[in-house]
């Protein structure tokens, strides 16, 4: 819908949205250009914004010093371990829920979303207990279970969201065609179901990648992901600005572009589709 | 509906996910609730007894749980405050037409994806460090004395890196509240040539009411257990000005190895947690029969 918009407005609101989104946005950008500084040159008043000697140095620094590659696979590892594994749990349930909804399906769906509800610190006692007696802590299994419980009501509520909206007509239609089970669920109900489940499992994985409760609380090595990576940078330790910054890139780089592809889907997911 | 066999089959393919939630929820806070009870500490095993009471009577009456309590409030409130203003004039702005505007509205929601271990280290050191900071480097161009944020206004800081992250979320949702507002209502609002005040508060305000509550109410949940933020910035300090109640009971537990009381702390935080939860499962409750 094309509104006739007068010319000096339009102007207006071209330079203040760009203002806007230059000032929320300016925390990332300022970390992506000291990261490429040298050490000295991070730390230099005025601040330096294009005009410096660009290096790679940093990235070389972070992965010999603290072993970047190491925890960028946990971080892989846990949060698409823990969102396939939700996913197994999940896509059957929202599945029955969706097509063959009973009279207790309401219910079930929200109590799913209560346990939601239950700060993490309520339970952090009994499950770090719990977790050093059957030597789960620092490991990469004890929190893909972990972390795969804590977003498997998401996961359900999404899916469901997304389940919901698939016509019933359809498989009618197919099932008078007399096709066969197995050919149902591989010609008509997967194609329509996949950009649902594609959606849940990036929107979940982001969620997974950037939790940091459990993850700073559980692991301390062996286990650690990107999040505990970071926090180890928070000990002052003289000039280490630059080095931070690349850590810092490179810890976000990733989810952030899955974030950006995702946008769309966000809303409605973190919203249990409220608003869409 | 569905026939027996079915019915059958969708009780099977539900059972697993009930299950394992079930567990999840029922085994962690049965043990918390019990070891509320119990004085226990980690760096003096075998002595556990049952002391009833106590540890909530030491825990609700400690200084330091008024104090954190303030603080998460504060910390919710003022975050809350600022992401839903700020977020629904920048959606009001974003719903303009104007040149770039995808591109602009992905630096806007970009932070929603930093994960909070490095927004809260980036905003210490680089933005808010009172010699090298850009903060302080601005301060002095414009002849003010830069602040020493996490020293002077501890919490005010954390309260920004929040707010900054939690931002874009409030933007995103009030933004697509907007779209979906009625074309001819904003045309015929045009063409009634309606004040942009009468507008905003008879048309748009209105509509943006139901997502606003779905805003805060989401909000609250993950505002109410702020920990990275605090754990790589303040540690909680400069005394408790800035330990809220999560980070209060992970001292207690990680740090002081007082399983007792921290447990009866987790009690405390699950009991407020689930007052904002109360309703915000009827608010979504409702949306499922729409």
């Amino acid at each position: 819908m094309a509104r006739r918009v007068p010319r000096p407005r339009a102007i207006v609101t071209t330079v203040l949205a760009w203002t806007v989104g230059f000032v929320i946005f300016f925390p990332i950008l300022w970390t992506v250009l000291t990261s490429f500084k040298t050490e000295l040159e991070a730390f230099s008043t005025p601040p330096k914004f294009l005009l410096f000697k660009w290096t790679m140095e940093n990235y070389a620094v972070v992965q010999e010093r603290s072993d970047y590659f190491a925890h960028v696979w946990n971080s892989v590892v846990l949060s698409f371990g823990s969102v396939l594994l939700a996913m197994l749990i999940a896509v059957p349930a929202a599945w029955a829920m969706a097509f063959a909804p009973t009279e207790r399906t309401r219910g079930t769906l929200l109590w799913m979303l209560s346990t939601k509800m239950m700060p993490p610190v309520g339970v952090l006692v009994p499950i770090y207990l719990i977790y050093r007696d059957l030597g789960l802590l620092d490991s990469r299994v004890g929190l893909i279970a972990l972390l795969c419980l804590a977003n498997l009501p998401i996961v359900v509520w999404m899916l469901f969201t997304y389940f919901k909206e698939i016509p019933k007509g359809v498989l009618e239609a197919s099932r008078m065609d007399g096709i066969g089970t197995a050919r149902e669920i591989m010609f008509v109900l997967a194609p329509m179901a996949l950009p649902g489940i594609a959606s849940t499992i990036l929107l979940n994985v982001i969620l997974a990648w950037n939790e940091a409760f459990w993850t700073l609380n559980l692991t301390t090595s062996k286990a650690a992901p990107l999040t505990a990576f970071i926090a180890s940078y928070s000990s002052p330790e003289g000039l280490f600005w630059a080095k931070l910054s690349a850590a810092s890139t490179l810890a976000i780089a990733p989810i952030l572009v899955l974030g950006w592809l995702t946008q769309r889907q966000l809303v409605r997911g973190l919203t249990f589709g409220a608003v869409k | 509906m569905a026939t027996q066999q079915t019915r059958a089959l969708g009780r099977i393919l539900v059972a697993p996910s009930v299950v394992l939630l079930f567990v999840w929820m029922i085994v962690p806070l049965a043990l918390t609730i019990y070891f509320s009870t119990l004085r226990y500490n980690l760096l003096n095993p075998g002595v556990e007894r049952f002391i009833g009471a106590d540890n909530y009577i030491y825990f609700l009456s400690d200084p330091a749980f008024i104090g954190s309590l303030r603080n998460t409030l504060v910390l919710v409130g003022s975050v809350l405050a600022i992401t839903v203003v700020l977020g629904m004039l920048i959606a009001l702005l974003l719903d303009q037409e104007f040149v770039g505007r995808s591109v602009v509205r992905l630096l806007v929601i970009a932070p929603f994806f930093v994960m909070p271990t490095v927004s809260a280290l980036v905003w210490k050191n680089l933005l808010m460090h009172p010699v090298s900071g850009i903060f302080a480097w601005m301060a002095t161009s414009f002849g003010f004395t830069p602040i020493d944020w996490f020293a002077k206004v501890p919490m005010l800081a954390i309260i920004l890196i929040v707010a900054w992250q939690w931002l874009p979320f409030a933007t995103l949702i009030l933004l697509t509240a907007l779209q979906s507002l009625d074309n001819e209502q904003k045309e015929a609002a045009e063409m009634d040539d309606t004040g942009a005040l009468p507008y905003l508060f008879y048309i748009v305000l209105p509509h943006l009411a139901r997502p606003i509550t779905v805003v805060i109410l989401i909000q609250t949940i993950f505002l109410l257990t702020v920990f990275a933020e605090i754990f790589v910035t303040t540690g909680g300090g400069p005394g408790i000005q800035t330990t809220n109640i999560a980070f209060l009971i992970y001292a207690q537990a990680l740090l002081q190895y007082d399983v007792g009381g921290a447990s009866a702390g987790g009690i405390v935080a699950v009991v407020l947690a689930n007052i904002v939860a109360f309703f915000l499962v009827r608010l979504v409750g409702k949306n499922l029969e729409a």
